[in-house]
């Protein structure tokens, strides 16, 4: 028992464990409870999209020595309007313009990383890395988390109300639009938020796989989003766990927890069925 | 009062009308049955009483807010909501953006699905209801918009005889309150039931009470491809038949 609460509580006394345990909590709270919109607005591909589309941006930030989340800011920015710029010319439909942005700002990322004057730490850029975040990135992360938990909170009404059906949301007075805008632009943020933890290839972990093993486990939205919110933090303590006691990289088990929870979900599901 | 004046109103997409030289009137308390073939501008009129689309022609004046019952098929079933969520929906224009429906809107919600006579299924999901039942939450948002004008685009289609009754009775009684009622349908002795019909086929070919849905304007408003089912009153529009048959 002894044994057991030592090895549960080590990791904690450490300030890098502290600070990659708030900073966890933060995207576990915004990535969780967002996740749910992405998944009931269908737009979890975008996510990915700005996720990894903002991969210049990071590398710029660190090349500039500039903080990663400016970057990353810019970055996706820089994304959704080579996205939006493409996919209003005619005949190109919304997949394929992703597809070539996407492809294209990362192609463009990796040529600047591999620029001999780039500094080390491409990886960090790519995965992410919890373990080494400061009191300030935590700062930073917390002034962009909580105004997206308070649009989240305020709007809950409006996003239902769209995602229930857009046709029919303007004539109980909702223009979708400015709802769905909303949407991308939460996502961004939350993009943002968990580039620093998971990186520009692991993000997406947090703001699909909590949503997906949640909606498996109930039909109704309020436990989902409670759901969601704790399957995204538990998983994010277990990934840094097994990065405390086994040395694997932090953003890549954390990532992997979350994909593990949706996993058993399924199979409980199944079971259960 | 008169609730909806329509003045030789021409409602199109992109410049092009797609349905013509419209003038009725809808007063309070009255039922008003809009008759007509797929595609021969039912969806258009709502659209344009919604304000989704502004006439291209002529005045389309409402004085009153209008609310609308949509067809259920279209709302995503596997959709996380309950029946008080959906029914809570309905205030949500009223508030501005940054406040959320509190006690008094979900109190209110509560009144009308009572209203409805679904009260005890408020906690079930919205998926989970019957045709009918959807049909009836739907009802019940549009009591908690609290519009002067209701619209219910095929309110009867896909849904039990148990459900169109109730449905029936809660027309009546939404006109009773005072309220305009306009109810798209392919059913003509239903429309025969209501206060005024109204035919369009891309343009309108009659307006008034149920006396002038001759053979003549229902041959108009569907083409000629109407069916005699029996002597009197029994005519339907062909493909209406062609359902039925399908199912039985």
């Amino acid at each position: 028992m002894g044994d057991a609460w030592t090895w549960l509580s080590e990791p904690w006394g450490q300030a890098f464990m502290q600070h990659a345990f708030i900073e966890i909590g933060l995207v576990g709270l915004v990535g969780g409870w967002l996740g749910c919109w992405v998944l009931l607005y269908g737009v979890s591909y975008s996510a990915e999209s700005l996720a990894h589309g903002m991969f210049p941006g990071l590398v710029g930030a660190s090349l500039l020595g500039l903080p990663i989340v400016g970057g990353a800011a810019v970055g996706a920015g820089a994304a959704a309007s080579g996205i939006a710029g493409i996919g209003e010319r005619r005949g190109i439909d919304r997949d394929t313009a992703v597809g070539v942005v996407v492809t294209s700002f990362f192609g463009l990322g990796a040529l600047l990383a591999l620029v001999p004057a780039s500094p080390p730490g491409i990886q960090e850029l790519l995965f992410g890395d919890v373990l080494a975040v400061s009191r300030q990135d935590l700062l930073v992360t917390a002034l962009i988390a909580l105004p997206v938990l308070a649009l989240l909170w305020v709007l809950h009404e409006r996003l239902l109300a769209v995602g229930f059906d857009r046709s029919t949301a303007r004539a109980i007075g909702i223009a979708p639009r400015p709802v769905e805008l909303a949407v991308m632009l939460l996502v961004a943020a939350a993009v943002v938020v968990s580039v620093q933890a998971l990186g520009s290839l692991l993000v997406v972990a947090v703001l699909v796989a909590p949503a997906a093993c949640a909606r498996l486990l109930t039909h109704r939205l309020g436990p989902m989003l409670w759901l969601s919110v704790a399957v995204a933090v538990a998983g994010g303590v277990a990934g840094l766990y097994v990065s405390y006691y086994w040395g694997t990289a932090g953003g890549a088990s954390i990532a992997l927890c979350l994909v593990g929870a949706y996993l058993a979900a399924m199979a409980a599901e199944a079971v259960l069925r | 009062m008169t609730l909806v004046a329509a003045h030789d109103v021409a409602i199109g997409y992109g410049g092009r009308p797609v349905l013509e030289g419209l003038s009725f009137t809808v007063d309070p308390g009255q039922r008003l049955g809009v008759l007509g073939p797929n595609g021969g501008g039912k969806s258009t009129l709502m659209r344009a009483l919604l304000g989704e689309l502004t006439p291209l022609a002529g005045r389309l004046e409402l004085t009153s807010r209008c609310s609308v019952v949509p067809q259920t098929e279209r709302s995503r079933l596997d959709y996380p909501v309950t029946a008080l969520d959906v029914a809570v929906m309905g205030s949500v224009s009223r508030l501005p953006w940054w406040r959320r429906p509190g006690r008094s809107e979900r109190r209110r919600a509560h009144a009308a699905l009572a209203e409805v006579g679904l009260d005890e299924l408020a906690g079930r999901s919205f998926g989970e209801l019957s045709g009918g039942q959807r049909q009836r939450v739907l009802v019940a948002r549009a009591l908690v918009q609290d519009a002067g004008v209701v619209l219910l685009d095929e309110p009867f289609t896909g849904v039990d005889a148990a459900s169109a009754e109730v449905l029936a009775a809660l027309i009546d009684r939404l006109a009773a309150e005072g309220r305009g009622v306009l109810v798209a349908t392919h059913d003509v002795d239903q429309a025969r039931a209501f206060d005024r019909v109204l035919c369009l086929n891309r343009r309108q070919i009659a307006f008034g009470p149920p006396e002038v849905l001759t053979r003549a304007v229902l041959e108009a408003t569907y083409g000629g491809a109407i069916v005699a089912v029996d002597e009197g009153s029994g005519i339907l529009p062909a493909h209406h038949c062609e359902h039925e048959h399908d199912h039985g």
